[in-house]
């Protein structure tokens, strides 16, 4: 711990436009929050059995937290990764066995009337073991032996996930790749990640054995129009060959291993189900939300399709439905000028750390908080599948703000220590 | 590629390429957000334009029944008109609408004030419980006043202007059930308040529904949001079939007519109540709609207490019908037997005071005790049963006596299907311990009971209860108005359930012998005997400290394969057998014969006015 004069510096050096931009999200989150669970029937701002009062208890707590991590050595969390990896991993695998399981997914511990979700702070801790890991390894992420290793932490938290039953929070590790390659993997990988979600989509738009005639056919067509055919035919199968691997396994995987409504709901954003009643309900209501917003949007607490309950998760998954209706375009703008500017501030900050941990362990924050409003807001928009992840700092729920409010602190801890030239 | 590290020539660029790539996405969703909330107005005409809207779909509340399948209570549709602040034409001509809804024009303006103040977007209650008929005029014209319209809902419609108390009254559920119910009630919604629709409001309510519908900008409603996949149906509420004879109910009615009292009366081999009656009535139509409270205040100070529930609420003293339960537990007891013969001498002399008799009887026995109604013969019962150990524990015996009386349901609830009811009155050991002192008191100071007075107070239901057992020979059912629930077709197991009293029949036998004899040739002769059919009865006069006293009589018929059990009271009426026992006899004659030939006493009926001076004398009903 650092003492009283240390203490004051760090609140001189700390980053101030991040520090404000969070706590801006944190406060329009819990005016959403706050909108879209109103019933005139109790209008009591501090009723801490609604949404809205829950969430400020939350908020304020948050702020503690933060103000307990900005006062730990910055020596801590450079050291501390893997016993934090190792605890929550540890945490996460017992709730995929003993937790409680709600809407399908079994990743919540009960302590009374609180929960905990682990899942949320096994974000924060494989940002910090990544971070431990390229501080302490000689790596070099242009070598397959540490891809491999690099992969190892994110594989680990995601089977945790999947064992949960909790797909979207799984996903989120997928944004790591950005990471590496900010660390040296090569820009192929973004192209073939790119090319692989491209193939996908198309597998399961046009259906796996289209895909299989589709393939072949284009690799004919290739050689035969090649000017130089043979070696055409040798380039072709390199491409072809793990292509047909993976519209095969994504057409198992989407047979065999997604669950049913899982399955719906890429079915209805592919537009190949007309199910507005199910999958697409959801979306579709949160669309009109949306869309009726208009410009300046309605007004606080006048949002329509939040009253008849047409849009689902209002106050979690969903909340941007509800500020983009009662905000409109203008709220929504800002709002993304907020998460755009947010993003800009971590990026910037794990660019100007000395040491490998920080920068990484920034990276891996930014992307993190990327990958979820990304999906959130996607899902909102209708663009991506109905996927339940928080939007950062504005959904409701502790466990995910308090994780948020962890991953910020700590990377503005780490700054202001090199701003007071402690490393 | 070259490894890049933190020192790397491309470092810039990959930072760049990041925040590139966030660019992107943020940008992509801004065209997004874009398209959807400013250039394409296909989400915004669906949200505005064609707005959804959310109409609840009331359940219908259970039709009520009576045994013979005639509808008592039914439900007949309403409109409640609903206002969406921001949806109204500009201006609105408040005078013209204000005019249409017959409301003044600064009701109307105040009404719309509170609406907008509760939201812009949301539905309002503009004028509730509008009738069918008034409502035609004002579809018409809606059409020009977008951001109204209407709900469709359902009041109760009373088919007969009788049996008010026991049916009861539905009104709108209070902030408190709607905060308790998390969920099942919302303002404005419907609960039974009293009676039969408080007891089975959970089978009769239902269950809503909700519909979904497009309107256009000309506020018409042009289909269903998406063919109703989102709608679903009310569930109606459940049917209550009733024990009740409706007829013979509103016969009850029209005898009690402008009198106060009860009657009650009891299939006894099922414990259906055929009749209850609270006099003076009222009819129920008067609660039903936005005039309910102000009918209410007025049945309120109605010097008659109309809303009083005499059957279930007003306890007397049973006087002599208390005597019929006396000879039965002697017997039991094996204290007396049928021609046990105790002195009358006009009284019975105790400590100071004496009980006195109606006439000088000679040495009576049992049945003629009864049949006459001799109160000395029975304080010599009370004794002996108190003071069976030779009076030396008068608190043993007064206990077995004390435990008899509540085993016929005396001085505890019948548990009937209807709210409020009183247990009665019948002091327990331990309160003579209290008033007396342990050992203090004995049967002389108690002797009233013996005679069905002092500290004795019962309900006209345990009356009729207690006779549904007499003609039973010791067994009964709870007594109850439901005799079926909804589909399933069934009583609530606690009426199914059968109860024995220890008391052997050849014991009901005797005092049933009495009873038929007070028909056929004792008190009651004059106007409860029938041809053909036999009752037996018991004659009782309730005593009454603030004025006359209250004329009682009970009884069942016919003896073998009894139908009907009675009690019928009348306040005020002095003696049992002249004002209170034809009323049963006529009920009976109408159950169980269809009609009288009597028709110069039912006349006599119909025309008596009993009641309090000063009070006001309702029309004579006509049959
Ligand atoms: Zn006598």
């Amino acid at each position: 711990m650092t003492g009283m004069r240390e203490q004051k510096s760090v609140f001189q050096f700390i980053d101030k436009p991040l520090l404000w931009t969070y706590i801006a999200l944190t406060l329009i989150g819990w005016i959403a929050i706050y909108a879209a669970v109103y019933n005139p029937q109790h209008q009591n701002l501090w009723d801490i059995q609604q949404n809205y009062g829950k969430q400020m208890i939350w908020i304020l707590s948050s702020w503690l937290i933060m103000m307990i991590l900005l006062s730990v050595h910055p020596r801590v969390y450079h050291h501390s990764g893997p016993l934090v990896y190792l605890v929550t991993m540890a945490l996460g695998l017992t709730v995929a066995f003993l937790g409680r399981e709600v809407n399908g997914a079994r990743a919540w511990f009960e302590i009374g009337s609180f929960k905990l979700q682990p899942a949320e702070f096994m974000k924060l801790s494989t940002a910090m073991m990544v971070g431990y890991f390229f501080a302490n390894q000689p790596i070099r992420m242009d070598r397959f032996s540490s891809q491999i290793m690099a992969g190892v932490w994110l594989f680990i938290p995601a089977t945790l996930l999947l064992l949960q039953k909790d797909t979207g929070s799984a996903l989120v590790y997928a944004s790591f790749i950005l990471v590496y390659y900010r660390e040296g993997l090569s820009v192929n990988y973004l192209i073939y990640g790119l090319a692989i979600g491209l193939l996908s989509v198309l597998t399961l738009w046009l259906s796996m054995k289209t895909m299989w005639m589709v393939i072949p056919v284009l690799l004919v067509l290739y050689i035969v129009l090649a000017a130089d055919s043979r070696k055409a035919f040798f380039n072709g199968i390199k491409l072809a060959v793990p292509a047909m691997a993976l519209v095969s396994g994504v057409g198992y995987a989407f047979d065999h291993i997604l669950l049913e409504h899982q399955k719906q709901r890429i079915l209805v954003l592919l537009g190949k189900v007309d199910d507005l009643r199910g999958a697409g309900y959801n979306v579709h209501q949160s669309l009109i939300a949306i869309g009726s917003g208009g410009f300046w949007g309605k007004g606080f607490l006048q949002g329509t399709q939040t009253k008849f309950d047409f849009v689902p998760a209002q106050s979690t998954d969903f909340i941007f439905c509800t500020i983009a209706e009662e905000y409109g375009f203008w709220g929504s703008t800002v709002l993304l000028a907020l998460f755009g500017f947010l993003l800009y501030r971590i990026f910037l900050i794990a660019e100007r750390q000395p040491s490998a941990f920080g920068r990484v362990y920034g990276y891996s924050v930014g992307c993190i908080i990327f990958i979820h409003i990304t999906i959130n807001i996607g899902m909102t928009l209708g663009l991506l599948p109905v996927i339940g992840i928080p939007l950062p700092m504005i959904s409701y729920g502790g466990s995910s703000l308090w994780s948020f409010t962890a991953m910020i602190a700590i990377l503005l801890r780490l700054d202001t220590g090199r701003m007071l030239g402690i490393r | 590629m070259r490894f890049p590290g933190s020192t790397g020539s491309s470092k810039e660029n990959r930072h760049a390429l990041v925040m590139g790539i966030v660019l992107v996405i943020l940008s992509l969703f801004l065209f997004r957000l874009l398209s959807i909330q400013i250039l394409d107005n296909e989400y915004s005409e669906l949200a505005q334009q064609n707005a959804i809207r959310r109409v609840d779909a009331y359940a219908p509340r259970g039709i009520i029944f009576d045994r013979n399948g005639h509808k008592i209570v039914v439900n007949r549709p309403i409109y409640d008109l609903m206002v969406v602040p921001s949806e109204l034409p500009k201006p609105l001509d408040t005078l013209e609408l204000a005019s249409l809804i017959r409301i003044s024009p600064l009701e109307l303006s105040k009404r719309l004030i509170k609406a907008k103040n509760y939201s812009l977007f949301r539905p309002s209650l503009l004028h509730a419980q509008i009738r069918v008929e008034d409502f035609a005029p004002i579809q018409e014209r809606l059409h020009d006043f977008s951001g109204i319209y209407a709900e469709t809902r359902t009041v109760r419609t009373y088919l007969y202007p009788y049996a008010a108390h026991l049916l009861g009254y539905v009104g709108e559920a209070s902030p408190e059930l709607i905060e308790k119910s998390n969920g099942e009630y919302r303002p404005g919604d419907y609960v039974g308040v009293s009676g039969l629709e408080k007891t089975y409001e959970n089978y009769l309510k239902g269950k809503r529904g909700v519909q979904y519908r497009y309107v256009d900008v000309r506020n018409r409603e042009v289909g269903r949001y998406k063919n109703g996949v989102f709608d679903s149906l009310p569930i109606p509420g459940e049917d209550l079939h009733l024990g009740l004879d409706i007829e013979l109910q509103v016969y009850a009615e029209k005898l009690m007519a402008n009198k106060r009292g009860s009657v009650v009366a009891i299939e006894p081999s099922t414990g259906e109540i055929l009749t209850m009656v609270s006099a003076p009535g009222y009819d129920p139509t008067l609660l039903v709609g936005n005039v309910r409270g102000h009918n209410y205040r007025k049945l309120q100070q109605d010097p008659l207490n109309p809303l009083f529930n005499r059957p279930l609420q007003a306890m007397y003293p049973p006087g002599s019908i208390v005597k019929s339960l006396q000879a039965l537990v002697g017997q039991e007891l094996n204290l007396i037997h049928p021609e046990t013969r105790f002195p009358c001498g006009g009284g019975y002399a105790i400590a100071g005071h004496t009980v006195k008799c109606t006439h000088k009887h000679v040495a009576l026995n049992l049945e003629e005790s009864i049949q006459h109604s001799c109160n000395p013969y029975y304080c010599y019962v009370f004794k002996t049963v108190v003071d069976q150990n030779h009076g030396r524990r008068p608190r043993e015996g007064y206990q077995i006596w004390y435990e008899y009386m509540k085993k016929f349901n005396l001085g505890r609830k019948c548990e009937v299907d209807l709210p409020n009811e009183r247990k009665g009155i019948i002091p327990s050991p331990n309160y003579y311990d209290k008033i007396y002192g342990k050992n203090r008191w004995k049967s002389s100071t108690i002797i009233s009971l013996a005679i069905g007075q002092g500290e004795f107070g019962i309900t006209p239901l345990q009356m009729a209860h207690t006779m549904a057992i007499f003609a039973n020979k010791g067994y009964y059912h709870r007594p109850h108005l439901v005799r079926s629930i909804g589909v399933t077709g069934q009583k609530k197991m606690k009426y199914r359930e059968k109860f024995h009293i220890p008391i052997k029949p050849d014991n009901f036998r005797v005092v049933q012998d009495a009873m038929q004899k007070v028909v056929d040739a004792g008190t009651a002769t004059a106007y409860g005997k029938i041809d053909s059919i036999i009752v037996c009865g018991k004659t009782g006069t309730a005593q009454n400290p603030q004025g006359k006293d209250h004329a009682v009589f009970v009884c069942f018929a016919p003896r073998e394969n009894p139908r009907i059990a009675i009690a019928v009271l009348v306040e005020n009426a002095g003696f049992g057998g002249v004002w209170a026992a034809p009323v049963a006899s006529l009920m009976i004659e109408k159950y169980l014969k269809n009609s009288t030939k009597r028709h110069d006493l039912e006349q006599r009926l119909l025309k008596s006015r009993i009641l309090p001076e000063g009070t006001d004398t309702i029309p004579t009903p006509t049959l």
